[in-house]
């Protein structure tokens, strides 16, 4: 038998420590391009958002000052379209999936979701373009809502399903044990008991689609002025930044830093009050 | 079962006449109220069934509208579409290979970083750090992927391209420069920023899934381990890490899938130029930034045929990795691993 001397044993402890350190280093590593686009962020952008950045619309080049109004304004107003579509879709076939569906259709259409969320987002763009735009000739809001809309679909049935799913069996028989019927039980009981949690999933699929800017460039378009119809193209501030990013003039660069940094606003505070708000046991859910 | 703590005569009188009756009066109440609601459960289970189909219709929807949308660029090129290395869009010649090359490329530079990365980040989290810094150090994880791709796209513009140039580009030249892939200047957009830029943008999946792989394995692994006196590092690569293989490499390859579609960003810094070139200092261009760029653009009927062919070839690839991903996955791990996928 060979035992370990005492020399080994100090290089084994060594080794392990290193690993301790490299994994330690490969962490900080993943998440400092966070810190350094947070930081550029706030450097390059906070000198560029003020009052008329919220409340004007672009200048043209070489005239200074003017905002992204009507690209907030335009966000806002796609993200409207895509929930009033995405969310009851999402929402319902959730509850398909985890209250009415055999194991077998179940597991099949999770898997098919599963899937779809792998799909790049400009695959969206391309089909919304084919079935929308070129059958009504024309960039619209509503294409660039659609487009939104089929992204968060599959977002919203998996954490709807899996919110769905924790609700403990016992709420439905009570339920059902009183003569509410099955889909009454659904929708006063368990849709109410998980509703934090689908609401939660809804609200980071909005904070996700909200910074899409892929499936907009060829649905919705952009527009330098305020949309007046819907059927009109609209701007959004994802594709603003894109715009004025990868234009050639300093002060439409300025603008994108402070677009940028509005839109992460909004984003990571969605983010993290969604976070704050189900710590704990909601933890799970997301 | 409520009849226990009374007594019994008494309670023989009142329960069993009802107990008996229950069937019948079951019955009737369920005849009576059934109608109504049997309607609305019927009713109800249609819609969402109807909801829940939506994905299947999305699959096929958008494979149909692709196909459909290239069908005469399909017939006039064919297969030779996907081998021809000609972009021109004026001469009405169209090939995929250039944009096929560059996403390959860019994707698989992306993973080499992101991979060992997001691994031991993994291993660091479950493993290997003190408690009090996991929470934190998953919660900023999860802020960096939510990030809008086109935010990093305009950091990598303004400020990772210079920052290249001028610090690590050089000392790769010196040290590499002598191989095919570090030869030549460094202008600006090229494929090594777009393989950082991809690098960043699947660091987030490829650790929570990663993450979710390893807290997976069974504790009775690494008490063994311990048992038998190894230390910690080893313990992780003995009893975790390599338990944990397959469902690593579901990690990988659910990564590329996420790289092989990342648009803005990549769009952004790769330098949208249609070329087949080994050195990572020259642009290159994907399947999806010729989309994202090009789309708009095409003035030909041919032009915009050849563009939906291209975004068929990317749904294709996506598709096939992501069914390969899911599948591997559903082989190894129950719900945990596929929830860190969203």
């Amino acid at each position: 038998m060979r035992f370990e001397t005492a020399h080994q044993h100090t290089w084994r402890k060594i080794k392990s420590g290193l690993a301790c350190t490299i994994a330690l280093v490969s962490g900080v590593l993943v998440i400092s391009p966070l810190a350094l686009v947070f930081c550029y962020l706030l450097v390059k952008g906070a000198g560029s958002v003020n009052w008329d950045f919220f409340t004007k619309l672009p200048t043209p080049v070489g005239v200074a000052g003017g905002g992204m109004a009507n690209a907030i304004v335009g966000s806002l107003e796609l993200l409207a379209i895509a929930g009033l579509i995405g969310i009851p879709v999402g929402v319902l076939g959730g509850v398909y999936l985890a209250e009415y569906g055999s194991a077998r259709i179940s597991s099949f259409l999770r898997f098919l979701a599963d899937v779809l969320n792998g799909v790049p987002s400009i695959t969206w763009g391309v089909v919304v373009y084919g079935l929308i735009v070129l059958r009504f000739k024309g960039f619209s809001a509503y294409a660039g809502g659609l487009a939104l809309a089929l992204i968060m679909i599959p977002l919203i049935l998996r954490t709807t399903e899996e919110v769905i799913l924790l609700v403990p069996n016992g709420y439905r028989e009570a339920s059902l044990a009183l003569g509410v019927s099955r889909w009454k039980t659904i929708i006063h009981i368990v849709l109410k008991t998980a509703s934090k949690g689908i609401i939660t999933g809804i609200l980071l699929a909005l904070a996700r689609v909200g910074g899409e800017t892929a499936p907009l460039l060829f649905t919705s378009f952009g527009n330098r002025f305020w949309n007046h119809s819907l059927s009109q193209p609209i701007a959004a501030l994802p594709l603003q930044i894109f715009t004025y990013a990868i234009s050639p003039y300093d002060d439409w660069h300025r603008q994108a830093w402070a677009g940028a940094l509005v839109l992460v606003t909004g984003v990571f505070f969605v983010n993290i009050t969604v976070r704050i708000v189900t710590r704990g046991r909601g933890a799970s859910v997301v | 079962m409520h009849c226990s703590g009374l007594p019994l005569p008494i309670k023989h009188k009142i329960v069993m006449p009802v107990a008996a009756s229950i069937p019948v009066e079951d019955l009737s109440a369920q005849a009576r109220m059934a109608r109504p609601s049997r309607l609305g459960d019927r009713a109800f289970e249609w819609l969402t069934l109807a909801m829940a189909l939506s994905v299947v219709v999305l699959i096929i929807l958008t494979g149909w509208q692709l196909w459909h949308g290239s069908t005469l660029a399909i017939k006039k090129f064919g297969f030779h579409f996907v081998t021809n290395s000609t972009w021109d869009p004026v001469g009405e010649d169209f090939g995929a290979l250039p944009f096929i090359y560059g996403t390959l490329v860019s994707s698989f530079l992306g993973l080499l970083i992101a991979v060992p990365l997001g691994i031991a980040t993994a291993a660091y989290l479950t493993e290997l750090a003190p408690l009090w810094i996991r929470q934190p150090l998953i919660s900023l994880i999860e802020m960096l992927a939510a990030i809008p791709s086109v935010i990093l796209g305009l950091w990598g513009i303004f400020v990772m391209i210079p920052w290249l140039r001028d610090y690590p580009v050089p000392v790769l030249k010196r040290l590499l420069g002598w191989t095919p892939f570090f030869s030549g200047p460094m202008y600006g957009p090229c494929m090594l920023a777009g393989g950082i830029i991809i690098a960043i943008m699947i660091l987030p999946i490829i650790t929570s899934v990663s993450r979710e792989i390893l807290r997976s394995v069974p504790d009775l692994q690494r008490e063994a381990a311990y048992a038998l006196g190894a230390t910690r590092w080893e313990a992780t690569r003995i009893a975790v890490l390599s338990y944990a293989k397959k469902g690593l490499f579901a990690a990988v390859i659910l990564g590329l899938a996420r790289a092989l579609g990342e648009t803005m960003a990549v769009t952004m810094v790769i330098g949208n130029t249609p070329q087949i070139v080994v050195s990572l200092f020259q642009p290159g261009y994907t399947l999806a930034s010729v989309l994202a760029n090009e789309f708009t653009e095409a003035t030909t009927d041919m032009y915009l045929q050849a563009l939906f062919a291209i975004g068929l070839v990317l749904f294709g690839i996506t598709i096939v990795v992501n069914l390969l991903a899911q599948l591997l996955l559903r082989t190894i791990t129950t719900q945990s691993a596929t929830r860190a996928v969203q």
